[in-house]
């Protein structure tokens, strides 16, 4: 009854093509969006802040770049983490080598190296499909970490190419306490989900879309395919860079290349999958699901057996449950979190006259 | 030269030990076409369970270790526990999940490894643990008398191990009547099932048969390097190989294990030093990169014939 449509009449192109048509969902993304800068600065505290929800939107951050890449251009990749770690390292390098460049300036060219390495990387998509470009792209990811463990000059010369992230301000204003750091986190998200919602809707979403669905039909019908599929490797590779420097900047302060695995480009993987694949609101489901979710089994793992279990069995424990769950939600919904929202959406449409 | 030889040799032989765990990712994906991501954590769990068996039997049954009476037991078990794992995986992973698209299933292999580690080592503990074949791993030695090339008599084993393997399975899938129900669920789903091929008894015997090389793979790479989780990225070994020889080729995967193991090795030794070493965990991608930009479906995979 509440949800619902009827009564809201589009007078306007602009009307039309507005990124939330219907007025309810403007309303909730205002609340969604006014609990999560207000609310929880207000409500959280620093345990939460730290070491769920910044991760869980920085993931998002990489969850959205990868499905760019995989959801809508179609191009399956398995060097996520790799990308993050081009994005870390350069914003480093960019506050080492030029420290009067202001961070958001330097937050923006990592993306940009980021995307520039993505496009290196990329260009076999143009001969590969399938699993072929999964295996290829997998040559990124061990070849990127090699690269920063190896040369010193991109980790200062630090032993094992470890680094130590400089203190963040913008303006002279620091970004030191958990509150601070978590809203300028949300804000990046936030302004970027935006941009990839609309860029999605754009005729470049609908040409990546067009690319995923059959490649050689898009091509007959004049997309050109070299320069959709590297946008859509840039693009991603930019996002995936961003999130790696905020991971370095905000969230842990001291990275490694060896930090940035290919055990992390699943767990990104894993994020699109479960959230759902081709899904802006997918990425932030998934990406909350695949951080709490060992955060939760380890609790209650805890909670149940209290101690009365060895360490070893109970992380083995959870490496079954995880393995299990992730099979469990591959079978209940194999289009993922995002899906069982859309389904509630069209119920509640017509709820409570469903006929 | 003779040391260019020597390295040479060394790498087509760990190529075959690749090939082997590529073997069992091609079974797989000819027959169901799941691209198994678990096949590294099986070889992890077909050895372990080995190693596990050989550790409790002697208890059980009363007999001293290390006798051939508990390794062919242990073995035959082994054996079973990989057949008891691919029913269980037909019957709980795959069956819902028919029709899905690839990705998907390759998500729920992910997932399936992720059980398999688990479950291995939550059964039989973390310990790394020795594993003895009786195969010295020595060089051979009139061999080396007479070219001066030294290679190990146990790269040797597991060569003629990978080729009796390799033999017994195109036997056993050209001439046999599974074999044909086998090669014809791989050629065309619903023409098997239209024909009156149960696709779920020929999915249970591929994933066994699978199981079973990564049981052999298991035991070759768990002598070698001892039986620890670290088997579990044969997997990533086996990448490089898969996409240089073709996903759907058993031949392939045998000559591109053969290739990779070759140039890995020569890359590591004459190249190595040049970029400060340790290349050998990109250089595989790179080298099956570089065929694929020739050939974009592998040596021997099937071309792809893209309809509109």
């Amino acid at each position: 009854m509440l949800y619902r449509e009827a009564g809201q009449f589009k007078t306007s192109y602009g009307a039309d093509q507005q990124i939330f048509p219907i007025r309810q969902d403007r309303i909730a993304m205002a609340a969604i969006l006014a609990f999560f800068f207000v609310g929880v600065p207000l409500l959280a505290n620093q345990y939460w802040l730290q070491a769920i929800l910044v991760p869980v939107l920085i993931f998002s951050l990489a969850a959205l770049g990868l499905n760019i890449l995989t959801g809508y251009a179609g191009q399956l990749s398995l060097g996520t983490a790799a990308f993050m770690a081009v994005g870390a390292f350069a914003a480093y390098n960019f506050e080492l080598r030029l420290p009067w460049m202001p961070l958001p300036v330097s937050f923006v060219l990592a993306g940009v190296v980021a995307a520039a390495v993505g496009m290196l990387f990329g260009l076999p998509s143009l001969r590969i499909k399938g699993f072929y470009l999964a295996v290829a792209t997998l040559a990124a990811q061990f070849f990127i970490v090699w690269v920063l463990t190896k040369f010193g000059w991109f980790s200062n010369y630090s032993s094992s190419g470890v680094i130590t992230t400089q203190k963040m301000q913008i303006l002279g204003y620091a970004f030191d306490t958990p509150v601070r750091q978590y809203l300028l986190v949300l804000t990046i998200v936030a302004v970027m989900a935006m941009l990839a919602k609309n860029l999605v809707r754009s005729s470049t979403g609908r040409a990546w879309m067009a690319v995923r669905d059959m490649d050689v039909a898009a091509e007959v019908i004049g997309i050109r395919l070299m320069h959709t599929k590297l946008l859509a490797f840039a693009v991603s590779s930019f996002y995936c860079g961003v999130a790696g420097a905020l991971y370095a900047y905000a969230y842990l302060g001291t990275v490694e290349p060896e930090g940035f695995n290919l055990d992390m480009s699943f767990r990104v993987l894993f994020m699109i999958i479960i959230g759902g694949v081709g899904s802006i609101l997918g990425s932030f489901l998934g990406a909350a699901f695949i951080v709490l979710a060992p955060i939760f089994l380890n609790v209650t793992a805890h909670g149940l057996f209290a101690g009365n279990i060895p360490a070893g069995l109970a992380s083995n424990l959870e490496l079954i449950v995880f393995g299990g769950l992730i099979i469990f939600f591959l079978i209940v919904e194999p289009h993922g979190l995002a899906r069982l929202w859309q389904i509630a959406k069209e119920k509640l449409r017509l709820w409570p006259f469903p006929y | 030269m003779q040391f260019f030889f020597e390295v040479l040799i060394g790498g087509l032989l760990s190529g075959v030990l690749y090939a082997l765990v590529a073997l069992g990712f091609v079974l797989i994906y000819k027959a169901s076409g799941v691209f198994n991501f678990a096949q590294g954590a099986m070889v992890f769990f077909a050895a372990l369970t080995f190693v596990g068996f050989q550790e409790v039997l002697p208890g059980w049954l009363g007999v001293e270790p290390g006798g051939a009476a508990v390794f062919w037991l242990a073995l035959i078990l082994a054996c079973l526990a990989m057949v008891v794992l691919s029913i269980a995986t037909e019957r709980i992973v795959l069956r819902p999940l028919v029709n899905q698209p690839q990705i998907t299933l390759f998500m729920a292999t992910i997932g399936l490894a992720f059980f398999i580690e688990g479950l291995a080592q939550g059964i039989w503990g973390a310990n790394v643990r020795g594993l003895e074949l009786g195969i010295q791993d020595e060089p051979i030695a009139w061999m080396a008398e007479r070219t001066g090339i030294f290679i190990s008599s146990f790269d040797v084993f597991a060569a003629v191990v990978a080729g009796v393997l390799v033999a017994v399975l195109a036997v056993f899938f050209n001439r046999t009547r599974v074999g044909r129900a086998l090669r014809a669920v791989a050629d065309d789903h619903q023409a098997a099932l239209s024909i009156g091929i149960p696709l779920q008894v020929i999915w249970r015997i591929v994933w066994a048969v699978a199981g079973f090389v990564a049981l052999v793979a298991g035991l070759i790479w768990g002598a070698r390097n001892g039986v620890q989780f670290a088997l579990t990225f044969t997997a990533l070994k086996a990448l490089p190989v898969l996409i240089l020889g073709g996903f759907e080729s058993v031949p392939g995967a045998i000559v591109g294990g053969l290739i990779i193991g070759a140039s890995e090795k020569l890359a590591e030794v004459y190249l190595g030093p040049m970029v400060g070493g340790g290349i050998d965990s990109w250089f595989p991608y790179f080298m099956a990169l570089l065929f694929l930009l020739v050939r974009p479906e592998g040596l021997f995979g099937e071309r792809h014939i893209d309809r509109v």
